[in-house]
């Protein structure tokens, strides 16, 4: 039953996380922490940081590694494929119907305003993130140093992941 | 990611043109899910059918289902370390900070037109000051671009009607 539950829940969030994987997170925290409670926040923030350090898409990478929390291997299975089954079919349908569906200006209008919806939910997962990231002076003080590192210079993502490691490592041992 | 698919399907083995590559990429984009994944199972359908999708969606997810999977198994182990636990300490913190710059990045292009702007933020509030559910913000949000394109098409209608007059 759980199986089935997995299945839904990412076959629900795989047919709404539109315009790139950060939607995924707003998804994740309704659907997954605050509706099932499958995920402490502090969890989640552990598997956003392993996913942002290995490749692939973030929402295949949650999806197996909350399904593998929730109920083993094949937790891990149904929920990857649970999270692509709406991706099958959709782009399935697409590309028999391509050009007649996408050139549709009704189409285009619809997904004009996702946008600004989608840069809403970003910033809304950013903040949540923060409020659990941020939990004393040290944290903070990282956070704003990567910030500035990732928006002024044009060091790779992985740079900054390790620098903050280092960063905190070096924390834990002076403090 | 993008420019390995191109060098890959476009350069190497030929299966798109450049311009199908192109469309095919307006398609994928612009569809719900990971766009690595989507973009796999379009070009898997042009080259070989079905089949050929569902391959091809294959090789896209499994390298990165076997890795997370792995870490997933071993990260309980890991994370009894205190180093690994003083690493984690600092990741976090930077993890906030890479979606909050994900923030800036993605909605630079969106956010020019003034209206996107408001928009964007009404949603924020909609969404973690109300705890309006994201499935909803997403939805409401397409609505919008509806309703928008709606009251332009009207104008643009009786403009055109007052020209032939």
């Amino acid at each position: 039953m759980i199986l089935l539950q997995l299945y839904l829940a990412f076959a629900k969030m795989g047919f709404f996380s539109i315009g790139g994987g950060y939607v995924m997170l707003s998804l994740i925290e309704n659907e997954i922490i605050n509706a099932r409670g499958w995920l402490t926040s502090a969890e989640f923030v552990d598997i956003l940081a392993i996913s942002e350090m290995t490749p692939g898409p973030i929402a295949i990478n949650s999806a197996t590694f909350i399904g593998y929390r929730v109920a083993g291997v094949m937790g891990s299975i149904i929920a990857t494929i649970g999270v692509i089954t709406p991706s099958i079919l959709l782009v399935l349908l697409a590309a028999t119907l391509f050009k007649r569906f996408y050139q549709n200006s009704w189409v285009q209008a619809a997904f004009s305003g996702l946008r600004p919806a989608v840069i809403g939910l970003i910033a809304g997962a950013a903040i949540f993130i923060t409020r659990t990231a941020l939990i004393d002076l040290p944290s903070i003080i990282i956070a704003l140093g990567a910030f500035l590192l990732l928006i002024l210079t044009r060091l790779h993502p992985i740079a900054v992941l390790a620098f903050s490691a280092l960063a905190g490592v070096i924390c834990q041992y002076l403090f | 990611m993008l420019p390995i698919i191109k060098r890959e399907v476009v350069e190497r083995f030929s299966w798109l043109s450049d311009e199908e590559f192109v469309d095919a990429l307006a398609v994928t984009q612009s569809l719900p899910g990971a766009i690595a994944v989507n973009t796999a199972i379009f070009i898997g359908y042009k080259v070989r059918g079905f089949m050929g999708a569902v391959i091809s969606m294959l090789g896209a997810v499994l390298p990165s289902y076997i890795v997370i999977l792995f870490i997933a198994a071993f990260l309980t182990h890991f994370t009894e370390y205190k180093l690994v636990q003083a690493a984690f300490s600092g990741i976090r913190p930077a993890i906030a900070a890479l979606i909050a710059a994900a923030v800036l990045k993605v909605g630079r292009p969106v956010i020019k037109e003034r209206l996107n702007l408001a928009l964007a933020f009404l949603f924020l509030i909609f969404s973690e000051v109300l705890g309006l559910h994201a499935i909803l913000v997403i939805l409401s949000g397409g609505l919008i671009g509806l309703i928008r394109h709606y009251i332009h098409y009207r104008q643009t209608k009786k403009k055109c009607e007052a020209d032939t007059e």
